[in-house]
């Protein structure tokens, strides 16, 4: 190595030309750089948009009000009320026991666990059951619910396994809305002599509503959409006409029952396709997933809208 | 002048403290509510692997003998043997080629929105990506078996090849006999796993400090060269944890899967053949099956391993981020 | 050296200049940077307005007032930060040896090569020190080992970092030295750009005393060889350090804009403007 200052490493401290037409190679490689990444989000959008024009049209004749309100036929279109109704139920059965095991869990992650043994398991379990397979957790409740419990096929094992399936999410989502509350509030609320519970229950929470919301209303698009789980534990039936007339849940005739085999929109089409009998079947599925599909992007933009809609009301008051 | 008498003190601080600053009753319950899911893992763990392993332990089939390539596991045509290499095979093929295609695409959507992308951009194609992420796996694989695998057979049906003028022919393959292939089942999860990728990544790439971008870019380098250097190193851990859960979420997708490969226990030789993953097999026959019997216990044990492999991504998840840390 | 009579009142300090003085006459040295009526904006915003100004070859300009009036803003616009900024416009000229490179012809990368920057919070990118330095050089495509030690132990020599990294140039990370070191080592890796003119935004404000006096000797021995414009808080600072001053403050409208340039002495003994004379005495700001 040199010790001294050579002439090929001199300051330039004088001019060294224009700055102008410099085509270097550099400069073309990021040319096509940003070309290309721009591509990326192209290629997203014409993808989304195609597969939606896609159901859109394939599903222009089949859906109708007839087709939401109307019974599974095996000679004509027929419709898909007793499915729709199945996967609103198990939804509904899901959600109200995972989001209070959720929010609460989140609760605990958010404003009590410190960086210990325990905390360190949790986030492990957590990251564990999102990574089992959906088909595993089914599998799971099969075993579980169905059988070692003897309650067969039924709502309501379905819904105890989508729970294990979303726990998870609705934790996490759950923490990180409560974390998001600034220290500020809760500092306040403590130097006036609140107790910590008082804190988490009247300012936290409150303030953590629009995050919690949305986390909701997401996990509830994951839940609605999903088939695997609900294969072997909710079933894979036949669904017959549902008389909503029947109010008593101890029946397995009711439709208000959890303790009877209900086949979800999701599952619906899956079946259909591997067994492919009648000749309405492209149709329905067709339009079943169109409506499938909608459902998941109502949920998906209601959960955007409404908790913008929130934080900005809760902000500005 | 008031004088302070003992009897005429205010009650300090030395107020015993009430029932619930003692025990924190709230505290309990939600530690119970956040350590279910501890139990619920221990209990699927056991189970699973309960089950999984009862194909050795009472049907007395060999490790051996599950990593033959041979499956015939219907008592109806002896010999009876429980190769499990197709599915595994299956899953690590249709895994890996939907990587190779996913991975640049989403990283590259991740550094586009997050170094490329005006705001108005992104605003139109996060909410898309968002949506990406709530089609279920049903429609995916509906649109596959509907769209994607009539247009394989219909447009490349006869041997492909690939010949160059003189030194001849330089790549070929069997045609799509009927569309449903690997190359149909990797195709699909690359679309299925990409917003997954695109968002850790993207998650990975914000983490950066904007100094660095700064530095570089006061140096007198252009965007994609700061990219190139600084930015992908930077974020490279990230993206490694992206990839490992994009893998994950590739391997255990089902139904999808299921709807477009083909199912055929065998092992493929080309992207257009079909072949079998272990979700697909436990889809389809566990319904056709006894608890109990032999064949129903092998499905378990593929459930062991699709468990297993699940298991290991989160470890390895934990070791990337690790080293990271702790340099 | 200053030795201010007294830090509370708002008495007149004595401010001695011991920096090189560079009067009028000897100012034989040709322009080099210049800004001709250049205003910024924030979208409609205007952050600083009308500015002419020029810095003349290898001297040292600093750019004193109160926060707020627009000295970083102003500064960025030589090398075309402001473009990184959303919503940023720059009206007017800017000049480099006579050109003007907010011209759309202009090649912003090479432009950057010719005007370097020192920020701050010193920035080393997570990377060996040998690095750290052949950053710049090695992404306009120079590869050739040889000539990138020389340039690496160059750069870290004159900016008087060789003798305490020279054993560890690729093992250490830039990240594991000091902050005093940490900034020398960007100036360093400035260096090995081999720009002409040096920008600094306030250099050692997040430096501890010691690391400030050492920066401080650094830019006069550069000024030997490059331009230097820099923007400094502390009046001390610049009258230690610079040739000429300039002196921005902040309108009622919240726009910055210059209020008067001069030779460093006459800056802090005689200035022109009554403005200049309230802050260099404490009176605001």
């Amino acid at each position: 190595m040199t010790t001294a200052y050579t002439p090929a490493s001199e300051p330039s401290g004088g001019r060294s030309g224009s700055l102008r037409g410099r085509r270097t190679g550099s400069i073309l490689a990021d040319r096509a750089a940003t070309v290309l990444l721009w591509g990326t989000g192209c290629f997203v959008l014409l993808v989304l948009g195609s597969i939606i024009l896609h159901f859109a049209l394939a599903a222009w004749g089949v859906v109708s009000v007839n087709f939401v309100v109307g019974d599974p036929s095996e000679t004509s279109l027929g419709g898909i009320l007793p499915i729709l109704w199945n996967s609103v139920y198990i939804l509904v059965l899901t959600m109200m026991i995972s989001v209070p095991l959720g929010i609460l869990g989140g609760i605990y992650m958010s404003e009590y666990a410190v960086e210990n043994a325990i905390t360190n398991a949790i986030r492990f379990a957590e990251e564990s059951i999102s990574s089992v397979p959906s088909i595993v957790v089914g599998l799971f409740g099969l075993i579980l619910f169905v059988d070692d419990l003897h309650w067969g096929f039924c709502a309501l094992a379905g819904a105890l396994a989508l729970t294990l399936f979303n726990l998870p999410l609705m934790t996490r989502l759950s923490e990180q809305a409560l974390r998001a509350v600034p220290l500020d509030e809760r500092s306040a609320s403590l130097a006036l002599g609140a107790t910590k519970w008082q804190t988490i229950r009247h300012v936290v929470v409150p303030l953590a509503i629009p995050g919690l919301v949305t986390g909701v209303i997401l996990t509830a698009g994951r839940v609605f959409g999903e088939a695997a789980v609900l294969l072997f534990t909710s079933g894979i039936g036949t669904p017959v006409h549902y008389n909503f007339l029947n109010l008593d849940i101890t029946n397995p005739a009711s439709p208000w029952s959890p303790f009877r085999p209900a086949t979800t929109l999701a599952v619906y089409i899956w079946k259909l396709n591997s067994e492919g009998l009648g000749i309405y079947v492209r149709q329905v599925v067709d339009g079943s997933a169109a409506i499938l599909i909608s459902m998941v992007l109502i949920f998906n933009l209601g959960a955007r809208g409404l908790g913008r809609l929130l934080t900005r009301r809760l902000t500005a008051a | 002048m008031a004088q302070l008498t003992s009897a005429r003190r205010a009650p300090g601080l030395r107020v015993a403290p009430s029932f619930s600053e003692r025990i924190d009753l709230p505290q309990r319950v939600v530690l119970v509510a956040a350590g279910s899911m501890i139990a619920i893992v221990v209990l699927l763990l056991t189970f699973v692997t309960w089950q999984g392993l009862q194909l050795f332990l009472k049907d007395g089939v060999s490790i051996t003998q599950i990593l033959s390539s041979t499956w015939q596991p219907d008592p109806t045509y002896p010999p009876v043997i429980f190769g499990l290499l197709p599915f595994i095979a299956g899953t690590v093929y249709v895994t890996a080629v939907a990587l190779i295609i996913s991975t640049p695409l989403s990283v590259g959507l991740a550094l586009f929105l997050s170094e490329v992308a005006p705001n108005w951009a992104k605003s139109i194609v996060q909410p898309a990506l968002e949506i990406f992420v709530g089609i279920p796996s049903v429609v995916w694989g509906w649109l596959g078996i509907t769209i994607l695998v009539p247009f394989l057979s219909s447009t490349f049906p006869a041997h492909i090849s690939i010949s160059l003028p003189i030194v001849g022919t330089v790549f070929g393959m069997p045609g799509f006999l009927t569309g449903f292939s690997w190359l149909a089942g990797s195709l699909v999860l690359s679309v299925m796993v990409l917003p997954t990728i695109t968002s850790v990544s993207y998650d990975a790439f914000q983490a950066i400090p904007q100094e660095l971008r700064t530095a570089s870019l006061a140096l007198g380098t252009t965007r994609w060269q700061t990219i190139r250097h600084i930015l992908i190193p930077a974020a490279l851990s990230g993206v490694l944890t992206a990839v490992v859960l994009g893998m994950t979420r590739a391997a255990g997708e089902a139904l999808a899967v299921q709807m477009v490969i083909g199912n055929s226990p065998t092992l493929p030789t080309a992207l257009t053949q079909p072949l079998t993953t272990l979700t697909s097999q436990i889809t389809l026959d566990m319904g056709n099956t006894v608890f109990g019997e032999p064949w129903q216990d092998a499905l378990w044990t593929m459930s062991l391993v699709l468990l297993a492999i699940s298991i290991l991504s989160v470890v390895l998840v934990r070791l990337i981020n690790a080293r990271r840390l702790g340099a | 050296m200053v030795t201010p009579t007294s830090t509370q009142e708002p008495m007149i300090r004595r401010v001695e200049v011991t920096g090189p003085v560079l009067d009028e006459a000897s100012a034989g040295h040709d322009v080099k940077v210049a800004t001709v009526h250049v205003s910024i904006l924030y979208g409609q915003k205007v952050a600083v307005r009308d500015v002419s100004l020029d810095v003349r070859e290898r001297s040292i300009m600093a750019l004193i007032g109160p926060s707020g009036s627009g000295k970083s803003t102003f500064l960025r616009c030589f090398n075309r930060m402001n473009d990184l900024i959303p919503g940023a416009s720059v009206k007017g000229e800017v000049r480099l040896d006579g050109e003007d490179v907010t011209d759309k012809d202009v090649s912003v990368v090479e432009l950057r090569r010719r005007v370097g920057m020192v920020f701050q919070r010193p920035n080393p990118f997570p990377m060996s020190i040998y690095e750290n330095v052949a950053y710049g050089p090695r992404r306009r495509g120079q590869n050739d080992r040889r000539q990138l030690d020389e340039l690496v132990e160059t750069s870290l020599r004159r900016a008087a970092l060789w003798d305490e990294v020279k054993d560890e140039l690729r093992r250490k990370s830039g990240l594991a030295l000091s902050g005093g070191q940490q900034q020398r080592l960007c100036i360093a890796r400035v260096l090995a750009t081999q720009p002409e003119v040096i920008l600094m935004d306030e250099p050692a404000s997040a430096l501890d005393p010691v690391s400030t006096l050492r920066i401080e000797e650094l830019m006069r021995e550069l000024r030997e060889s490059y331009t230097i414009v820099i923007v400094t808080h502390n009046m001390q600072q610049a009258a230690r350090v610079s040739d000429i001053t300039a002196f921005f403050t902040m309108a009622e409208d919240r726009a910055g804009y210059l209020v008067e340039t001069g030779p460093t002495g006459q800056i802090f003994t005689r200035p022109n403007e009554r403005l200049t004379e309230d802050y260099i005495s404490g009176r605001f700001g």
